[in-house]
């Protein structure tokens, strides 16, 4: 996982609440049994009518939100289905970080385990930033260690993060490596508990 | 100190502590299907690593499979995906109810008819309708596919202790309200983030008075109102469900398990983070008229008009766009052109035989398209020597083998785009059943009535105009 520490980018806007992971990623590309080449796919039945051409009034399809590494959308971004393809599709396609006002509890832990940072700011800072974003060169600057989200027109606003997620993703390192040292402790606790075999 | 079932199950399993770190909680039972696993065993053989229990891993095939010529899968890529979870679980162990098993299912069916799920557990599974299993005490929720390889290494996943809501529902729900209008009713007045960052606990003599099939229903939408888990204290019904399961604990060993399992129960008095109370009478058979399960109103009421939050309007427009309805419609007169009962929330053998009592003896309406899918194999053979599918059948429905199915249409079962289907699934979401597809979710009573009008009808009057007690359950 490549660590993330400070990222200067533009943001495009998707200015809905409740974007769940059904949109950013519909099932039929849930085929797939490789974790790459998403991207294509991300928001497909938003991005093209049923002939596959872009539709123009969609967020993502317009100039000024082309090549955009910050996206910024409304609450309870990712809710619904635990599929990981979502994140995963947002990576592909670009964007390494979200910022919205909330964020569904699943799609947050998955964002995290690849590498994403999921920002949530207060309501009226994300309105601020979506006002703002359609601006001719506005830039938005994300510094993890500093746990602040500010911008080229004076914006700034601090943002939470788990101490545990913060070093993972300062640090790129791989969850599982880090469990594996914990070994004693797990088979400790299984002979402990002696959990029967339940299949 | 008193603690809530959440405390006790969640203390139970601390691995490791420490502080600015999640705890480390170990995991009991972990359910894998063939969507969200492949890559987590590709990431296992890429760094070469053991796939820790495979004794407390348990897979089935069930998003992709057909629910017709179920042998003979046209999707390419769904094929590999089958056969990918087939050779996983070869190599890793892993015990595999196929095709061709009769154990075969949706996996939130078939654990708890195995016997697989008990109360006190962890468990989870890459499917975010895990909530499910709550409904025998555990805890159980979704994880995301890097969160399946850490399960599959590990046994344990790092979490942050989610904060507690205990959702009572006091008093007797009236006739024609089903457990799926209980949770449809909650999630349309607390909105599809109430519960982000908690896990429920649902109680009150509703839930009290719950089969553990109704209870399933209730937990497994706990998700569409954004809580990761939901669940319900062990009482004797959830034991008497369990007893003589293929995976429970037999003769003595059970009682003792029995014993275990009742003190698993919120002691009296124990304290939550947030409190909702409900009052049972007040809620009716429930329709969703837009595109996510908070927008949802009772079938005698209308879709709603425009709102004074500026936010909240656009929302409502770009749904009523997308379904195709105006503004103040009547909800009986939303037209339905299809009928979907099946999915992880409402296939179980209870909800085949309240829908089967709204159809005896009569026809499905001309030109809908109907379809039931039972929720595992044991369901079918089940329903099959009550009789069930003749009745469907006679009536005009499709008997179906079972899977997740027009759930979300990740199979051939789509619902045609602008078309209105009323379905007993537990997501509305834009084109989940079908790019365009227009889903209203409704319980197996309501989709069944229906199926029989071309539209949505209020079951209460259906069963007034047949004579009271006619359809009761």
């Amino acid at each position: 996982m490549k660590p993330i520490s400070v990222y200067t980018g533009k943001a495009a806007v998707i200015d809905r609440a409740n974007i769940d992971t059904d949109q950013i990623i519909p099932k039929q590309f849930l085929k797939r049994i490789e974790r790459t080449g998403f991207g294509e796919f991300l928001f497909f039945d938003w991005r093209f009518d049923s002939e596959g051409n872009e539709r123009k009034d969609f967020e993502l399809n317009q100039p000024q939100n082309k090549g955009a590494g910050i996206l910024i959308a409304g609450e309870n971004f990712g809710c619904g289905s635990s599929r990981e393809h979502a994140p995963w599709s947002l990576q592909d396609y670009g964007f390494d970080i979200v910022i919205a006002p909330s964020f569904a509890d699943i799609f947050q832990n998955n964002c995290f385990k690849n590498g994403m940072l999921p920002i949530a700011l207060k309501k009226e800072e994300v309105r601020n930033l979506m006002d703002a974003a359609e601006q001719e060169g506005h830039e938005i600057t994300i510094d993890l260690k500093s746990q602040t989200v500010s911008d080229n027109k004076g914006f700034t606003a601090k943002f939470d993060i788990h101490p545990y997620w913060k070093e993972m993703l300062l640090n790129g390192w791989d969850e599982i490596s880090i469990t594996l040292k914990y070994g004693k402790q797990i088979d400790e606790y299984e002979n402990r508990e002696s959990p029967v075999s339940t299949i | 100190m008193k603690k809530s079932i959440i405390e006790k199950i969640w203390d139970r399993h601390i691995v490791y502590q420490e502080e600015n770190k999640p705890d480390l909680l170990y995991i009991d039972l972990h359910y894998i299907h063939e969507v969200t696993s492949p890559q987590a065993f590709e990431g296992l053989r890429l760094k070469g690593r053991k796939l820790r229990r495979p004794d407390k891993t348990f897979a089935t095939m069930d998003h992709n499979v057909p629910t017709i010529e179920r042998y003979f899968i046209k999707d390419e890529i769904a094929r590999k995906q089958l056969s990918a979870l087939e050779q996983n679980c070869k190599e890793f162990g892993i015990t595999l109810a196929d095709l061709d098993s009769p154990d075969q299912g949706i996996v939130h069916v078939i654990g708890p008819e195995l016997g697989l799920t008990k109360p006190g557990m962890t468990i989870v599974c890459g499917d975010s309708h895990t909530s499910t299993h709550g409904a025998f005490g555990t805890i159980a929720f979704g994880i995301g596919t890097s969160e399946v390889e850490h399960v599959f290494a590990t046994q344990t996943l790092w979490q942050t202790k989610p904060k507690t809501l205990k959702l009572e529902i006091t008093g007797k729900l009236g006739n024609g309200v089903t457990a799926k209008d209980v949770i449809l009713y909650v999630i349309s007045k607390y909105g599809v983030n109430f519960g982000t960052g908690h896990i429920i606990e649902y109680c009150g003599d509703v839930i009290r008075n719950m089969s553990m099939e109704e209870r399933m229903t209730v937990c497994n939408m706990s998700i569409e109102g954004g809580a990761r888990a939901g669940l319900v204290s062990p009482d004797e019904t959830t034991f008497s469900y369990l007893k003589g399961r293929k995976h429970s604990p037999k003769g003595e060993e059970f009682e003792k398990y029995v014993q275990d399992w009742k003190s698993l129960a919120s002691d009296e008095g124990a304290m939550f983070d947030t409190e909702i109370v409900i009052d049972g009478s007040e809620i009716s058979p429930m329709v969703s008229w837009g595109t996510n399960p908070g927008m949802a109103s009772p079938v005698d009421g209308h879709v709603p008009n425009h709102k004074e939050d500026k936010e909240a309007d656009k929302s409502l427009q770009r749904a009523l766009e997308y379904m195709g309805l105006s503004e103040g419609m009547p909800i009986t007169e939303i037209p339905v052109q299809h009928v979907f009962i099946g999915s992880c929330t409402n296939s179980r053998i209870e909800d085949l035989r309240q829908a089967a009592e709204v159809v005896k003896g009569k026809k499905v309406y001309e030109g809908v398209k109907a379809m039931i899918v039972p929720g595992s194999q044991s369901v079918k053979r089940t329903a099959e020597e009550e009789g069930l599918d003749k009745i469907f059948i006679e009536a005009g429905f499709e008997w179906r083998e079972s899977g997740c199915s027009a759930c979300l249409g990740m199979n051939p079962d789509i619902v045609p785009a602008g078309e209105h289907c009323a379905s007993t699934s537990n997501r509305n979401f834009e084109g989940r059943q079908g790019s365009g597809a227009r889903t209203h979710l409704v319980s197996p009573a309501m989709a069944a009535a229906a199926a029989l009008h071309g539209k949505f009808v209020d079951i209460r009057e259906l069963r007034g105009s047949r004579g009271q007690a006619e359809l009761a359950y």
